[in-house]
């Protein structure tokens, strides 16, 4: 009864879903490793033409990003619909919208900044340029949250379902897109010195609309489901 | 005072219950008895507000829930089916975790005290998925002691439950009914609560 807006509230869903991924730690391995496999086979598939691999750097690394944030994103609602805790949030005098933000932030530390921080180590094996190494942590860091509040949507939406898991792809791939573009273009305009501030601006733009959107659609969608 | 209205359930093609309406005052208790597939979950949790009414109303205080919203939902606790329980989490965390997500803080001592109550001394951390179905029943509703609200939304809150449980689980609806308290139940056995007590029978 401490807040009216549930900062609290927020604070204690970010805080059990972490201990929850701690208890099972493969969860949030699969996705990394997957990462880590994806961008590492391709220098090996191409072979060591500098050029090449500096080109196409930024794609493959945000593609395999975006991929492996996907990975585990039917199950950011499903287990908590399966065992009641879901109903029980749905109940809960704090606001849906705050423990739907929870959730998304508590996913996006146990993907989206993992991700992040390897991301620069896996790029050394295209020889990428350090300003152009720095630029793609900032837009990764910028760029995942927007991939996990537009996931949580597409999740919400398909919850129960079965198939749900293709589902969420087709439904959610298309809306990553932009992401995408402006993700990986800000990297390739720092590599040919164009600067990347505009790419990261409108990312950072897509950032504010989807988080102040992205959780009063999930909670609409997640109260449908739960009827 | 919790009062529905003209409530109507159809699912599907069926419909299972017409017209239901009744009104609850303090220290008043419902029995919701039928069969299996009869509609006693969904018409729990039209009262609850998860299910939205088709038609027909559930006011809580003279006002509908579904304006009151969160108001409603601070006087509320619902024990459905499926218990809210983590399985890698202890009983303990559970509980901290359930009063966190209501918003409610508590401390572990008040929590140990009582899972003591409710038979599971020494098991206070173990993780759930060690637990017997009815130790996690203990568990689930365990809340009632923890979280004071005044209307009880209890779905066979005795089921997996053995005679001790049940006596205890009986003996705590009593209690809140005599403190003010309103509770709505669906239940198979038999019970005998010393408040003022309504029976409806859903299904047709």
């Amino acid at each position: 009864m401490s807040d009216t807006i549930g900062l609290s509230v927020l604070r204690g869903v970010i805080h059990r879903d972490l201990r929850l991924a701690m208890r099972r730690k493969s969860d949030v391995l699969t996705p990394l490793f997957f990462f880590a496999i994806v961008v590492s086979l391709f220098p090996l598939g191409i072979g060591s033409e500098r050029d090449t691999l500096r080109q196409i750097a930024p794609g493959i690394l945000w593609v395999a990003a975006l991929l492996a944030s996907m990975l585990s994103l039917d199950r950011l609602f499903e287990q908590d619909y399966a065992d009641g805790t879901l109903e029980q949030m749905a109940l809960s005098p704090a606001p849906l919208g705050m423990l739907v933000l929870g959730k998304v932030v508590a996913y996006w530390l146990l993907t989206g900044l993992p991700l992040t921080l390897l991301a620069p180590l896996l790029a050394l094996q295209f020889d990428l340029a350090t300003p152009s190494l720095l630029v793609l942590a900032a837009s990764l860091a910028i760029g995942t949250p927007v991939l996990s509040f537009i996931g949580a949507i597409g999740a919400s939406l398909t919850l129960g379902l079965r198939g749900g898991s293709v589902l969420v792809a087709l439904l959610v791939l298309p809306l990553y897109v932009p992401v995408l573009i402006f993700g990986a273009g800000s990297v390739d305009a720092a590599a040919v010195g164009l600067g990347a501030t505009a790419h990261l601006s409108l990312l950072g733009a897509v950032l504010v609309l989807t988080a102040f959107f992205a959780p009063w659609a999930t909670t609409v969608a997640l109260r449908i489901a739960l009827e | 005072m919790l009062q529905a209205i003209n409530l109507d359930c159809v699912r599907g093609e069926r419909r299972l219950f017409h017209n239901l309406s009744f009104q609850l005052k303090a220290g008043e208790c419902l029995l919701v008895h039928g069969e299996n597939g009869s509609g006693k979950t969904s018409l729990l949790r039209m009262l609850v507000g998860l299910t939205p009414t088709a038609t027909g109303a559930v006011h809580w205080q003279g006002s509908p829930i579904k304006k009151l919203g969160d108001e409603y939902r601070r006087e509320l606790l619902y024990c459905g089916h499926p218990l809210g329980l983590k399985d890698a989490l202890s009983a303990t965390e559970n509980l901290i975790s359930s009063m966190e997500l209501n918003d409610e803080s508590v401390t572990q001592d008040v929590v140990h005290e009582a899972l003591r109550q409710a038979g599971l001394q020494g098991r206070e951390h173990l993780s759930v998925r060690a637990l017997s179905q009815g130790q996690k029943r203990r568990v689930n509703l365990a809340r009632l002691l923890l979280q004071k609200r005044a209307l009880w939304v209890l779905d066979e809150p005795l089921t997996a439950l053995d005679t001790q449980a049940s006596l205890w689980v009986v003996g705590l609806i009593d209690q809140h009914l005599s403190n003010g308290g309103i509770a709505v139940l669906t239940t198979h056995q038999d019970l005998t609560l010393t408040g003022t007590t309504h029976v409806i029978r859903v299904g047709i």
